[in-house]
């Protein structure tokens, strides 16, 4: 074990990947010189120019030739520096990426990573702030990740770039100076599966990326107060781990979800649907969501913070369901 | 007919390059027929008119050269070799069809010699064909591919990307702007700026030529030239080939819109008019000429008996090849 920031913990999945696999490749803008979060640094010098891309700001080709050059064999990891330049390229994601191994009736596939930064970056206002994961996560023939941690995004990186399927790769904007612990051993975490951050029996706190640390902070103030939340951490959104969820519901009979996005219509709606027509029995209380006011985001810090959901907005959701009886 | 032993090579070319656009021709208005009368459904885009673009750019590249399409693919699928009796299976939406009847018409492709598809969004296929060459550069194949473009489609942000990006990163990539004069429905000198297309090729640092897109010679000579310096490393070129749209923007489309007196200006400007006019200036005589159409109208009209009487892909089929975790639905 050695600690590492979130972005080097993406550096060493890549370097890793790229030596093992000579189709592996990166492209996108200033990732020569390391990319916007350092995520790309020293990388260039060992694989040179050819195999970490430098292009134009022209999301719309750096997405198409992405797609194009996974058609011809090779595997590429397409940057898009934030989610919000990625919708100038949701074209190339939603139409072509999405769904040419489908509509070409399987005799292509797209095998490639999306890496968009998401969510909120303090201060960088309504056109950098955003979280998009319902948007991909509603498109059929996506793979959608959002790691949470450093051991995660360098297990979830590999996983993502040896999946055959295209992914959706949501980092969040906020976390590249994050440290923790990354095992020396190469490791990769199967995707679709949640990992359980922190066991309770009182409830049960369903959320991803950085949200997730912002849920196990509240549950450590709760548990304080006696209340003991179980938190599950998604990991990857498309497929869910309903497996996990619905066995923690079960466990709890209460559920919340957490997320950083706009609440509604959100990726949560689905969540708690799901676990409503599913598990309906094992629940105690109605389940519930907590996610960000439908506004764009502001710029002052001080109305960032009203949409921002943070550590004691989520206990204090947390310990209304924790008190809430059916019916 | 002539037997081809007896032709000289030239000759012998044009006669194959005329059953070609013979090919593309039949299909069209066989496809066309059937979906004017219901029988093939959703959007048909006729390439009627235009048959010698894709017949000799295609005919310059080979078997495992790229070609990206556009919503106007079905030339292009032909010309590169595709099976016309896969594609009218797919047009009907019938088991055997190039995608398995869940394509259609805008979306025929056939990987196995290069052609990756007709694309259902303008430009699409241009940056997805950089991206084709640019892996196949990473995979050390010395592949080129022509990128198909229609006159409306050089509006397109992305495609003004992909000029900029090919020659940047010094692409083996033809485009090729196949200027049929309309947008859709709208004439596209009304909606488009500046001095033309080759000089905004230009303007990019790709070298340009204008070319008469219905004389297939012409057209393939000029492809087989700019093709030749693709492989030895010239980086991209622009292909700009005049050609006009016979039929409407759709099968269904009678082009109210246009002047009637410019279709008649056209008419006699017919790729297959010119062509046969140029066999039969190389000693092809007439009998031959009627033997060859009869020929190829009797394959079309075959293949689409066959995909009239073919089976539908089986239900589990709509649930295949969209990813492989993740089911796309759960049960109640």
């Amino acid at each position: 074990m050695g600690r590492m920031t979130y972005a080097e913990a993406s550096i060493l999945a890549l370097r890793e990947e790229m030596r093992r696999d000579p189709r592996v490749w990166a492209l996108g803008e200033d990732i020569g010189r390391g990319g916007i979060g350092g995520q790309y640094k020293g990388l260039q010098d060992e694989f040179g120019a050819q195999r970490i891309c430098d292009t134009p700001i022209s999301e719309s080709t750096i997405m198409g030739v992405g797609v194009g050059a996974a058609l011809a064999g090779t595997r590429p990891v397409i940057e898009l520096r934030i989610t919000d330049f990625a919708l100038c390229s949701t074209d190339e994601i939603v139409n072509q990426a999405a769904k040419v191994r489908y509509m070409l009736g399987g005799q292509a596939r797209a095998p490639l990573v999306v890496r968009q930064p998401n969510g909120m970056c303090a201060g960088f206002a309504a056109q950098h702030s955003q979280s998009t994961e319902a948007w991909w996560i509603h498109t059929p023939g996506l793979v959608v990740v959002a790691p949470s941690t450093p051991r995660d995004n360098r297990a979830l990186l590999k996983a993502a770039i040896r999946s055959d399927d295209p992914v959706i790769y949501l980092e969040h904007k906020e976390m590249w100076g994050v440290d923790g612990e990354v095992p020396d051993a190469e490791e990769t975490i199967e995707l679709g599966k949640a990992r359980v951050a922190r066991e309770g029996r009182d409830l049960t706190i369903v959320t991803w990326s950085k949200t997730a640390s912002f849920a196990e902070e509240a549950a450590r103030t709760l548990a304080g107060e006696g209340i003991e939340a179980e938190v599950v951490d998604l990991r990857t959104l498309y497929p869910w781990d309903r497996d996990c969820v619905i066995a923690s519901v079960e466990r709890t009979g209460r559920l919340l979800v957490a997320q950083e996005s706009v609440e509604i219509g959100g990726f949560g709606a689905e969540i708690v649907a799901d676990v409503t027509q599913h598990a309906f029995g094992a629940l105690k209380a109605p389940p519930a969501r907590i996610g960000a006011p439908r506004t764009p985001v502001p710029y002052s810090q001080p109305l960032e913070e009203i949409v921002r959901v943070d550590a004691p907005k989520i206990a204090a959701a947390a310990r209304r369901v924790a008190a809430a009886r059916r019916g | 007919m002539t037997p081809a032993a007896n032709l000289p090579e030239e000759v012998e070319h044009g006669l194959a390059r005329y059953r070609t656009m013979l090919t593309i021709r039949y299909f069209e208005e066989t496809v066309c027929a059937a979906a004017v009368a219901g029988r093939i459904r959703g959007p048909v885009h006729p390439y009627i008119g235009e048959e010698a673009i894709a017949t000799g750019v295609c005919a310059a590249l080979r078997r495992d050269d790229y070609v990206a399409s556009t919503h106007r693919g079905h030339g292009h699928a032909i010309g590169k070799g595709a099976d016309p009796a896969a594609m009218m299976l797919e047009l009907y939406g019938r088991v055997g069809g190039l995608c398995g009847g869940k394509g259609g018409s805008m979306h025929v492709a056939d990987f196995s010699i290069g052609m990756l598809g007709a694309n259902g969004v303008i430009g699409d296929g241009v940056t997805m064909s950089l991206g084709a060459i640019q892996g196949s550069r990473l995979l050390g194949r010395d592949v080129v591919a022509a990128a198909f473009i229609g006159d409306g489609g050089m509006n397109r942000g992305p495609v003004l990307e992909a000029l900029n990006w090919a020659k940047t990163f010094r692409l083996p990539v033809l485009f090729v702007c196949e200027d049929n004069r309309y947008s859709a429905s709208t004439h596209s000198r009304s909606v488009t700026a500046g001095p033309g297309f080759t000089a905004r090729a230009a303007g990019f640092g790709l070298p340009a030529e204008m070319v008469d897109g219905n004389d297939v010679i012409e057209v393939e000579r000029a492809a087989r030239t700019m093709v030749e310096q693709l492989r030895a490393g010239a980086g991209p070129m622009f292909l700009h080939a005049l050609t006009y749209r016979i039929g409407g923007h759709l099968a269904q489309d009678a082009a109210p819109y246009r002047p009637k007196e410019e279709l008649a200006r056209r008419s006699p400007l017919d790729p297959l008019t010119r062509i046969e006019t140029w066999l039969a200036h190389h000693g092809i005589e007439t009998h031959t000429l009627e033997a060859e159409r009869a020929a190829v109208r009797e394959s079309i009209a075959t293949a689409e008996r066959a995909a009239q009487a073919a089976d539908f892909p089986p239900a589990a089929s709509v649930f295949a090849d969209i990813q492989d975790i993740g089911a796309p639905q759960w049960g109640a």
